[in-house]
């Protein structure tokens, strides 16, 4: 366990430098390419943690997919190298107070779940298996309630995005 | 415990040196062997001349010459470039192509680690490519480079769909999708009850294999589908600004993946390191052998549209993907399914 706490030190000091500096650096693309470093910490702990299956997605959707659309999105519009000053507003200190009560309501919700439990020494790694026959049987419903909802956001974006 | 040189090797640390350093050497080796044989002769034979025959025999060494060529050049950024981004961008790909060794088995042994998510992996690595791309593109400051790295990403993600949804169909068939697991069911299939070679997915998921080589023929940015690096538009696209060393890193970035895709083809549909009837160390022996030659057929397809075909539009490229590759993909896939439950 050792050396599990002690990869874990390492990958949450580099999310949390990674997350600062998201919001504190002057260049967008930059902030984007923190946000690849945060992401794939995520995936990281998920591998620590023996969620193999979900580190992947992490991974495929996150870092593969949805960064590369933000970055695609930020070069087709403006992206200039260098220092913009233009990309803080007056709301630091209301961010910052948003940002603490979350810390605060996930911290007391996880702590009030799992108190004191600690995670088995040597856990299995998760098969994929396990994975799909809790997704198609056992949560199958609400497995097809978000598909449905997400197809909805789908149609939407779509509908709005051709105006003709 | 075997010992060399009074060193532990069934030690963890020393087995994960050996396989990185062992992936290490396998990356550049099959960049050369793809780019040697196909790049360089299949296609200057193709086009009736001889190509580079100076260095080593039948110009076997020419591309060791053109890398230490590289090394030695001058490191320059674009005076304007973003010089961190830059020059960490050929990096990023590379990692990419790195990882995608991770899961490819080459004997019963043989593998870095057998992942239970194994193709899955590999699908979601090679996916961090377009990430370096897009890197390389913006940080060179020079809008080819940018117009060839937003082409790369709207391909990629394009291309990205219909080669996972190709391979689930194999999955499907398999259930699994460990690739150590993918090879031994073919090994145990049977073939209308005849079980000497196994069952190679590729007879029962030809559609599947034909899908995944197209799609991976864009994944890679090979012609057809290099509109990223059209060099008479783009000059060399996300590459243009790059020189020495950094450009290598590109270069053995694309074929080292080239080389793991034709391995994960191979492994996929064509059987994998199986031989029929061999077992034990044997097997570890002849799989890397098998597996070689197979990779190379399925380079051989892959390099063969690539000096036949003219480039597509872009247009005509999306439309190809969106229109008839993933709709043909997920028919596929239902059929599959079907004919699992139903057998």
């Amino acid at each position: 366990m050792v050396a599990q706490n002690l990869i874990f030190g390492v990958i949450a000091v580099a999310m949390g430098i990674a997350a600062i500096r998201v919001v504190t650096t002057q260049n967008i693309v930059h902030a984007a390419l923190y946000l690849v470093v945060v992401l794939a910490g995520v995936a990281a702990v998920y591998i620590l943690l023996a969620a193999e299956f979900t580190a992947v997605v992490q991974i495929l959707v996150y870092v593969g997919a949805i960064l590369v659309l933000f970055l695609f999105g930020i070069m087709l519009t403006r992206a200039p190298i260098g220092r913009t000053s233009d990309l803080d507003n007056d709301q630091r200190w209301l961010a910052l107070a948003v940002s603490l009560l979350l810390l605060g309501v996930l911290a007391g919700v996880l702590a009030d779940a799992f108190d004191d439990t600690k995670l088995p020494a040597d856990a299995a790694v998760q098969r994929s298996g396990e994975v799909g026959t809790s997704i198609f049987q056992v949560y199958v419903v609400p497995f097809e309630v978000i598909s449905v909802l997400l197809l909805a956001a789908l149609v939407g974006a779509v509908v709005i995005a051709r105006r003709d | 415990m075997p010992l060399i040189l009074g060193v532990d090797l069934s030690a963890y640390w020393a087995t994960t040196l050996l396989k990185v350093l062992v992936v290490l050497g396998l990356i550049p080796a099959g960049a050369i062997i793809l780019g040697y044989v196909f790049l360089l002769k299949m296609m200057s034979h193709m086009q009736s001349r001889l190509g580079p025959m100076e260095a080593g025999p039948h110009g076997s060494l020419q591309l060791v010459a053109d890398g230490l060529k590289f090394i030695q050049k001058e490191d320059i950024f674009p005076e304007r470039s973003d010089r961190f981004v830059f020059a960490a961008a050929p990096i990023v790909v590379l990692l990419s192509t790195f990882l995608l060794y991770i899961v490819i088995p080459a004997g019963p042994r043989l593998i870095v680690e057998d992942l239970d998510t194994g193709i899955f992996f590999a699908l979601a690595v090679s996916s961090l490519s377009v990430l370096g791309i897009l890197m390389a593109g913006w940080a060179s400051a020079n809008k080819y480079s940018l117009i060839g790295a937003l082409r790369a990403a709207g391909q990629l993600i394009a291309y990205e769909l219909p080669l996972i949804l190709a391979v689930v169909g194999v999955v499907i068939q398999a259930g699994t999708m460990s690739l150590q697991g993918i090879v031994m069911a073919q090994a145990e299939g049977e073939i209308f009850g005849v079980g000497i070679i196994g069952n190679p997915f590729i007879f029962t998921q030809l559609i599947g294999f034909m899908l995944f080589l197209v799609a991976a023929q864009a994944e890679l940015t090979q012609a057809p589908f290099d509109m990223p690096v059209a060099e008479s538009e783009l000059v060399a696209g996300f590459m243009t600004e790059y020189t020495g060393f950094r450009f290598l890193f590109f270069f053995m970035g694309e074929f080292g993946t080239a080389f793991a895709f034709s391995a994960i083809g191979a492994t996929l549909f064509l059987g994998g390191w199986y031989v029929p009837g061999v077992e034990g160390t044997l097997a570890d022996v002849l799989g890397p052998l098998v597996l070689g030659a197979k990779i190379m057929a399925v380079a051989f397809f892959i390099f063969w549209f690539r000096f036949s075909y003219p480039r597509l539009r872009e247009d005509q490229l999306q439309a190809f993907a969106w229109k008839l590759l993933i709709p043909l993909a997920l028919v596929n896939i239902a059929v599959t399914g079907v004919l699992k439950v139903a057998f």
